[in-house]
């Protein structure tokens, strides 16, 4: 189980578009800090930068071995942030479906908007106007 | 009708956060579902086991509103902010400030209304007022993952096999 400030360095991490590009970029394969600089134009320090924030987060992780030091994505703390952003989703899905219930229930009283309302003339007439 | 019932959250520029959603209603009725307590009270609830006990909506320039949210637990949490710009049935400005608070300082949210044959298309455009107030908000929105595309990091994460089938479930 991941704590709620595990879950905050994941986001921060991730807030970060060239470190998006960088987790998209290893998520077709492990590369070295070389590769990953290629395309973004930027330093190798700029990218190592990123890359240790990204490390920090446990996105990724960097072998020990030899002077390449592969990097490669670590699944873990993303399908957290994943769950998180899911039941963020959930609940606004679930107020925008309550919404649709309420207005398929509006769209049908207001066909028939004088079923169970005894109303006079003037206000009939007040509502038809403002449609 | 292709995107009725779809959500789109986005967060466009550093200031914005960016929600759009496509109703089968006519737009005087979404309105009305947006601005009257009794309606809203109906569907704002949020997480299943919550209910908004207190809603109240002064709809008029300089008027205010006031949500309150309650869970099993007794927990309360409030929204409240006054309305900048009233538009009916177009566009609503409201700032807004949350207690207890998640973000630093208070936001606008510019809401519209726009119909077209039949259905209503609503953008919630949340916007922060200075950078004390965005550093707030993206901070707090990094935590609450709206800070940034939905859309950009679903796409890295179909991209990995393991959570294409978490998708798949979901």
């Amino acid at each position: 189980m991941t704590s709620p400030g595990h879950l905050d360095t994941t986001f921060s991490a991730l807030a970060d578009p060239t470190r998006r590009a960088i987790l998209a970029r290893l998520a077709m394969g492990e590369a070295s800090v070389n590769e990953l600089a290629e395309p973004f134009d930027m330093s190798q320090p700029a990218i190592s930068k990123h890359l240790r924030v990204l490390e920090r987060a446990g996105l990724i992780s960097r072998s020990r071995d030899a002077q390449r030091r592969p990097c490669r994505i670590e699944a873990g703390p993303l399908a957290e942030a994943n769950k998180w952003l899911e039941r963020y989703r959930q609940i606004w899905e679930a107020n925008f479906q309550r919404l649709d219930a309420l207005l398929e229930e509006m769209k049908a009283e207001r066909k028939t908007p004088y079923k169970n309302n005894v109303r006079t003339t003037k206000q009939r007439n007040t509502r038809r106007h403002d449609r | 009708m292709k995107n009725v019932g779809k959500m789109i959250l986005d967060a466009p520029g550093d200031r914005e956060i960016v929600m759009t959603r496509v109703f089968d209603a006519p737009r005087q009725l979404v309105f009305d579902a947006y601005t009257k307590p009794e309606l809203l009270q109906r569907w704002l609830t949020g997480r299943p086991d919550h209910t908004m006990p207190i809603c109240e909506v002064d709809l008029r320039v300089g008027g205010a509103y006031r949500y309150v949210w309650r869970g099993p637990d007794g927990m309360e949490m409030t929204s409240r902010g006054v309305f900048r710009e009233v538009v009916v049935p177009e566009r609503v400005v409201v700032t807004e400030r949350f207690e207890p608070t998640w973000y630093e300082g208070e936001a606008v949210n510019t809401t519209t209304f726009v119909e077209q044959g039949g259905k209503t298309t609503v953008t919630l455009t949340m916007q922060c007022a200075s950078k004390e107030v965005r550093d707030g908000i993206l901070k707090c929105g990094m935590e609450r993952g709206v800070a940034f595309s939905f859309d950009q990091l679903e796409e890295m994460l179909a991209s990995l096999p393991e959570f294409t089938a978490s998708k798949v479930r979901a």
